[in-house]
């Protein structure tokens, strides 16, 4: 699936969203690996002046205790305090919540945000939190065996897979 | 081969972690990888990550030791674990009570994991053998053996300002027959692939059989330091010595005490180590420990995150494991 016109939709979704609740200076945050490539560019079309932050959730999974270590974890690094600041926390897909629920408890260890706007490329119906994204790409319903998984860096590119 | 499997699983991931040798490359860079982001939890608010709440880790100290223990625990609390910190000198040995007694009663309080420093070597390793499937030992110093969380801080602390391993040369200078730390070091660097690994100190304090771990030994420091990267200076022992192994204080810091001078022959981007304490004036002189190519501090800062990353490895394969035989 082609998202250039997608990443374009939420750009003025987000900026309209930001604009109604007199929000001027957010600081962006994706969480690895898609999510920082989705937020790369929405960093870029909002002309933010603030670096990107990136967090890697490895450290607040809620499954450690079945599946272990991630090996494949990052540091996360936040440019900046995060305490009365307005996040935009961007993530490619939205499935079960608990990835969200993950990066909040992550975000409240470096401090009391002022807001956390919620923004997904695409969400899919899965549900297990009581979480909803506040800016969506794509709404996308898949069958029990199909997942989603965005490719990249270099050329961005949704996909719907069968599960083996 | 049997001393080095006990440490890992039939899926070869880390269950203890005891000595570095034996170990893959493959194991060691996963261990400097995940240090690599719990230093990134130095930067919170709440410098405390979820992932052992509710896990017990006790440090059961046969030796004294002040850095080891407390970055121990801090690293155990970071992880959000609870910590029993065991006295041994003024607890059950003194009563009588033998050291496997003590490691089941230690276990009917379901602790999950032992960190153990222990002034014979090789009790970290018979530790591992005798206690419960679900427990897994961490070496915290085995006598002469093997320290090897000691190791990985360094080795974590080397990569932060070299960033790759292959083109370096380390020196590691002074009491090398006592130390553990060594040999844990020459074990992680020869598997990670430097260049060279050079020992540094007079005769009586080089063991003979360490040409055989691949290292080239020098006995004046003035060759030994020549276009090398890294200086590893070792604390001497002077608490292991007995005999004549060692001449007087003064005379061993004219002849393998690091200064300014004897510095400058190292390349001008080397760092100095130490794995501390430091004997200033005996092993290395204050203005070079104090120095700005001195890394000492930035270790102990090290030590935290690497040990975070061991304790957190060790646990979550178990975890792993767990929830497929209960599947």
């Amino acid at each position: 699936m082609e998202i250039k016109h997608t990443l374009d939709e939420m750009t003025s979704q987000l900026t309209v969203n930001l604009q109604e609740r007199g929000i001027n200076d957010p600081l962006m945050i994706g969480i690895h690996t898609g999510g920082v490539w989705i937020a790369r560019h929405l960093h870029e079309s909002l002309q933010l002046s603030e670096p990107l932050g990136t967090l890697d959730i490895s450290f607040y999974r809620d499954d450690f205790t079945r599946i272990g270590m991630n090996p494949e974890v990052k540091p996360s690094k936040l440019p900046t305090t995060v305490e009365n600041r307005h996040i935009i926390l961007v993530d490619d897909v939205l499935h079960t919540g608990r990835t969200i629920r993950a990066a909040l408890n992550e975000i409240f260890d470096y401090g009391r945000p002022a807001s956390v706007t919620l923004v997904v490329l695409a969400e899919r119906d899965g549900r297990e939190l009581p979480i909803a994204a506040d800016v969506v790409g794509k709404h996308i319903k898949l069958s029990a065996t199909q997942h989603i998984k965005l490719e990249g860096p270099d050329k961005l590119n949704l996909v719907v897979q069968e599960t083996e | 081969m049997k001393q080095n499997n006990i440490q890992l699983n039939d899926d070869g991931q880390l269950r203890h972690f005891i000595s570095i040798e034996g170990l893959k490359r493959q194991v060691l860079m996963d261990i400097l990888d995940t240090a690599e982001s719990f230093i990134s939890v130095e930067a919170q608010q709440v410098r405390k990550v979820p992932l052992l709440r509710g896990k017990t880790i006790t440090n059961l100290f046969f030796e004294p030791s002040t850095r080891t223990r407390n970055t121990f625990e801090l690293a155990a609390k970071r992880l959000s674990a609870d910590v029993l910190n065991v006295n041994i000198s003024a607890s059950a040995t003194s009563k009588g009570e033998s050291l496997l007694d003590m490691l089941h009663n230690l276990e009917a309080m379901h602790c999950d994991m032992f960190v153990v420093r222990h002034a014979q070597s090789g009790a970290a390793h018979f530790i591992a053998q005798h206690v419960a499937p679900h427990i897994s030992v961490v070496n915290a110093g085995d006598g002469q053996h093997a320290h090897p969380t000691q190791a990985m801080l360094d080795m974590l602390t080397i990569r932060r300002h070299k960033q790759t391993f292959a083109d370096l040369r380390v020196a590691i200078v002074g009491d090398i027959l006592h130390s553990r730390v060594a040999r844990s070091q020459i074990h992680a660097l020869t598997t990670l692939g430097v260049t060279e690994v050079r020992v540094i100190g007079p005769k009586t304090l080089i063991p003979n059989d360490i040409a055989s771990l691949g290292v080239h030994i020098y006995h004046d420091m003035n060759e030994g330091l020549r276009d090398v990267d890294v200086v590893i200076m070792l604390r001497l022992q002077k608490e292991r010595m007995s005999g004549a192994l060692l001449p007087r204080e003064k005379e061993y810091f004219n002849l393998y005490g690091l200064t300014c001078e004897k510095l400058t022959l190292a390349r001008s981007d080397a760092i100095v180590m130490h794995p501390g304490p430091i004997n200033r004036g005996v092993e290395i002189s204050s203005d070079v420990a104090d120095g700005p190519q001195s890394v000492i501090l930035e270790q102990v800062s090290n030590g935290i995150a690497a040990r975070m990353a061991v304790m957190s490895m060790l646990l979550g394969q178990r975890f792993a494991n767990e929830t497929e035989g209960g599947q």
